[in-house]
């Protein structure tokens, strides 16, 4: 940490991150005042990561525990995985914001609290005894007082706007002041306001006016001491853009479709965390999608598998019960064969259980949650960005195997975002749809729907409108080759065969699973095997790990079925394996029964995303190292 | 596709190879042998036709149909076809389902594709019975039917097809039944003419589980005084000398009544294009069930935008609008900043 004097009032302190936790009620727009400092730390050239924590309920009685919505952010001048274990400043817009989220803030750190919102009433219901800012309990942080909700209804008040109305604009004041804090650009802001409130003027006019003042108070109020800078990360060079999770999700699909000359169709019923997916995609019609919010789960899938049969790329988004309601139609896809991708936003259950949090406990229902041999590929995002390559390898091997797939996210990489560096769009790859051509003239032989091709084993794919290709398609059992209905029961055990070679064999196509281990593959004592969200939190904890001197190699599969071909050998290569996940332990189910190694199982099911130390210590205590001995060589930030 | 003249063909070129497997004396043989021989006068083609069907007796339909076919999952047949009507408009698309495949287990199904009017033909062969399951209660079934499932007699009010249809904004919606190919063809060849969801209720004979259900009025003596046929602009009268006649009510009902006891003048004159659905839902309601005077013919059929055109029609003109996508351009528009080397 330097200290330098560019600002004229205040000094500037450096530092390389800082964590920082906007909490408010849900009405109070903490999410938008999150995302927008984001936004700007991007575009100032900040590594950023976030996670936003909101209640399921759309508005909890205000001022209440539950209603506390919350949006973390992680900005630093080098490159980060995650959005960090802990908040070292948090933004508090009410005594329930601060109860709730107080345990989380490191030890001395920063609270900026909106005193306005500290009356009696307002600390009763968030269940306070006495207030926390004088009754000495916050003793150990750096306390600023900020009498937000006032100074911005007497600027909203000079812009002409309501009594009732002012107070709404409160989180710009708080943007304006941390933006100020942290000496971030005002113009991206101002520009952003500009353009999301253009059609009420008078509203924009209030948020300019509360943003401005917040950071001027910073400014001026003799309250801060200094400002703190957080330089630009040494990001590989390109174009950046920060995208979450379902945006880069709904991208993905779009550009597989666009590579592959499909017409895109999602079929899709509204579910948290998985709508936004159907609203992006909703938005993009001119090139060529279609979207149908469906009755329900079973129609989505339903008029997906429709839109397959004649041709185009069908695909239904879902998460939680959705996914239940899907199994059957899955099922029917298993049997048509026909390219199909569902995506699911995994999200904390059973039932409708944790509809805002996340969760990966889905693994084993996408393998194993339908009747019948049903044998179904399965890929899992580990990113934000990481969603849209992932939503084009679920396109590639749908098409390729004209089989239904399913891919993985959850709720914290739907909403998380991160600077993503574009790709280049002419690089990206093209899958080719193979359409079965209609037969010669003098092509005598009857069609095969169910002929195979003898590398893939995937099945002609003969849309409507081709002459000469009638076929009929259906649930029940095929004969091999010519698609009748057949019930003899040695075709039967010939076909279950085939589905499950058919989806084994995509492990073919699959590039060996990447190790990180510095010593090179196989020499450090223990490998952590993870999948989907969990990467940030592992690669973050591995790195700790390292910083102490020690060794580790951590492994992460995007291809949870079939598996990378050589995942195997990896994982015998190591004398303890790690799996940690967002669940009971599920993929560690599926390694040790088809690898028969002693993988041990971390797992947290909080609704929260790990943190890089619970995986660093369950790392150290596999090595069996006391964590007093070996400190850090180095401060490592995750 | 060519745009070469619709070939030549006949009801051999639209049957497929394989053995028709429904029961020894099934009315689903002649709705089949009906659809069959339609085909070809309705200048389609094979290759543009597709059958899409749930799971039931009826739903086997596909499979012998030599066109693109899907015997897909119980109940989802509309939402698989409205999946498929909308990327494909280019296709004649129909659904084949049963009682219990689009009421029951259907329903939600059923009625949205028909509220969306999306561009299908359904044909629900309503035999007011499980067949495949051999044999227990449907949603059609009259109260207090003995089956296996209900020993002491169904406890339900049974569904109503055509008014169903009609709440559920159907724009067009018709009765037939399988001892009269002619109507069944007459009512199919309208149901496919028309533009949007196209329902049609077919009463079925299962003579193995349910023998003779609509006997009483589709039975070659019964019809005359139990089928009322609905003609456009015609007045509505039935009986051997049409002696009889729909009438309303001064309280809006309707009732049946002798035509030389009211006058010519007050009977009902049927107007299936009225965009009120009123009058319609009145003359669904008109028989208690197949076993009084029971209207069949085409209840309703008014125009409103087909759905998967009007979805088509978002798409141009937002690339009217908008130019085509652009990758590069979709991927940037959330705003990007430049790292230099
Ligand atoms: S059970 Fe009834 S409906 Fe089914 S095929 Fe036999 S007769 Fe026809």
């Amino acid at each position: 940490m330097s200290t330098t004097a560019e600002h004229p009032r205040h000094q500037t302190v450096e530092l390389d991150r800082v964590v920082i936790r906007f909490a408010g009620d849900s009405g109070d727009g903490m999410q938008l005042t999150g995302t927008q400092f984001t936004a700007a730390s991007s575009l100032f050239g900040n590594d950023t990561a976030t996670l936003p924590d909101f209640p399921a309920e759309i508005r909890a009685p205000a001022g209440t525990l539950a209603g506390v919505s919350a949006f973390q952010v992680h900005i630093s001048d080098h490159d980060i995985l995650t959005p960090g274990d802990a908040p070292s400043v948090l933004v508090a817009m009410n005594p329930a914001a601060l109860k709730a989220n107080i345990g989380a803030v490191t030890a001395g750190g920063i609270l900026i609290v909106n005193v306005d919102g500290f009356d009696d009433r307002s600390l009763e219901k968030a269940g306070y005894a006495s207030n926390p800012l004088t009754d000495g309990s916050l003793a150990s942080y750096t306390v600023y007082e900020v009498p937000m909700t006032s100074l911005t209804m007497e600027v909203g008040k000079e812009a002409g706007v309501k009594p009732r109305d002012a107070e709404r604009s409160k989180n710009f004041f708080a943007l304006g002041l941390v933006s100020w804090l942290y000496s971030r650009p005002v113009e991206p802001t101002l520009e952003w306001i500009g353009k999301r409130f253009a059609a009420d003027a008078l509203v924009l006019d209030a948020n300019t006016r509360a943003f401005r003042a917040g950071y001027n108070f910073g400014e001026t109020a003799e309250l801060f001491e200094s400002t703190y800078q957080v330089r630009p990360a040494p990001l590989e060079p390109g174009t950046y853009t920060n995208v979450t999770g379902n945006t880069a999700l709904a991208w993905g699909l779009i550009a597989a479709s666009h590579r592959a000359g499909l017409g895109l169709f999602l079929g899709s019923y509204p579910i948290t965390p998985a709508s936004d997916i159907l609203h992006e995609l909703s938005k993009h019609k001119h090139f060529g999608v279609r979207t149908l919010q469906a009755e329900d789960e079973i129609a989505g899938i339903g008029a997906a598998i429709g839109a397959a049969f004649g041709g185009s790329l069908g695909v239904t988004t879902t998460s939680g019960p959705g996914i239940d309601l899907k199994a059957e139609s899955i099922g029917l896809a298993v049997s048509l064969e026909l390219p199909l991708v569902v995506v699911d936003i995994q999200r904390g259950g059973p039932s409708t259980g944790l509809p805002t949090k996340t969760e990966q406990s889905d693994l084993l229902h996408a393998m194993y949650g339908r009747h019948g041999e049903s044998p179904v590929p399965i890929v899992a995002a580990r990113t934000p960005s990481h969603c849209f390559e992932t939503a084009m390898e679920a396109v590639r091997i749908a098409v390729t195997y004209r089989t239904p797939v399913i891919l993985l996210s959850d709720g914290y990489l739907a909403n998380g975002s991160e600077p993503w560096r574009l790709p280049d769009v002419a690089g990206l790859p093209a899958v080719d749809p193979a359409f079965a051509p209609a037969p010669g003239e003098g092509d005598g032989r009857a069609f095969q729907p169910y002929e195979r091709d003898p590398e893939t084993l995937a099945r002609p794919w003969a849309v409507p409108g081709t002459p000469g290709l009638e076929h009929r398609i259906g649930g029940l059992e095929k004969a091999d080759g010519s698609g009748d209905v057949s019930y003899d029961p040695v075709n039967h055990e010939r076909m279950v065969h085939l589905r499950a070679k058919k989806v084994a064999g995509i492990a073919a196509s699959l590039p060996p699973v990447d190790v990180d281990d510095e010593g090179g593959p196989g020499s450090a004592p223990v490998l952590v095997l993870g999948w989907g969200s969990t990467y940030g939190a592992i690669a973050a904890g591995v790195r700790r790990i390292r910083a102490r001197g020690l060794a580790v190699a951590h492994a992460h599969l995007t291809h949870l079925n079939p598996f990378p071909p050589n995942l195997g050998e990896v994982l015998r290569a190591y004398p303890a394996v790690l799996v940690p996940e967002a669940n009971l332990g599920q993929l560690v189910r599926l390694v040790r029964a088809e690898f028969l190694v002693d993988a041990r199982s971390l797992t947290k099911v909080q609704g929260q995303p790990f943190r890089a130390a619970e995986i660093e210590a369950a790392i150290l205590e596999l090595l069996g190292v006391d964590p007093a001995t070996t400190a850090p060589k180095e401060d490592v930030s995750s | 596709m060519t745009d070469t003249a619709v070939p030549v063909t006949t009801r051999k070129d639209w049957s497929s190879d394989q053995e028709v497997r429904w029961c020894p004396g099934c009315g689903d043989y002649s709705i089949l042998a009906a659809v069959q021989m339609l085909l070809p006068d309705l200048g389609v083609r094979r290759e543009d036709t597709v059958f899409v069907s749930g799971i039931g007796c009826a739903a086997r339909f596909p499979y012998y149909m030599n066109t693109y076919g899907m015997h897909s999952i119980h109940g989802r047949a509309p939402a698989i076809a409205t999946g498929l009507a909308v990327t494909r408009p280019d296709l004649d698309i129909w659904v084949v389902t049963g009682d219990g495949d689009a009421l029951s287990i259907g329903g939600n199904h059923l009625i949205h594709a028909l509220r969306r009017n999306v561009d299908i033909t359904i044909l629900l062969f309503n035999n007011q019975i499980y067949g495949l399951t051999k044999g227990q209660y449907s949603p059609t079934s009259e109260q207090g039917k003995v089956t296996k499932s209900t020993p002491f007699g169904s406890l339900e009010t049974p569904f109503n097809p055509i008014s169903l249809a009609l709440g559920a904004e159907a724009t067009f919606v018709a009765r037939t039944h399988d001892m009269d190919r002619k109507h069944m063809q007459e009512i199919f060849r309208r149901a496919h003419a028309h533009r949007g969801s196209a329902f049609v209720e077919i009463y079925q004979n299962c003579n193995v589980f349910n023998d003779g259900a609509f006997e009483r009025i589709t039975g070659r003596d019964a019809r005359a005084e139990h089928l009322i046929p609905l003609v456009h602009g015609e007045p509505i009268r039935f009986g051997p000398e049409a002696e009889h006649g729909v009438v309303a009510s001064p309280d809006g009902r309707l009732r049946i009544a002798e035509v030389a006891e009211v006058g010519e003048e007050a009977i009902l004159v049927h107007d299936e294009q009225r965009e009120d659905p009123g009058l319609a839902f009145a003359l669904s309601r008109l028989a208690r069930g197949p076993f009084e005077p029971t209207p069949i013919g085409v209840f309703r059929a008014v125009d409103r935008p087909e759905y998967g055109e009007a979805m088509s029609r978002q798409l141009l003109d937002a690339a009217e609008r908008r130019g085509p996508g652009d990758l590069e351009a979709l991927l940037r528009s959330g705003g990007t900043w430049t790292v230099e080397s």
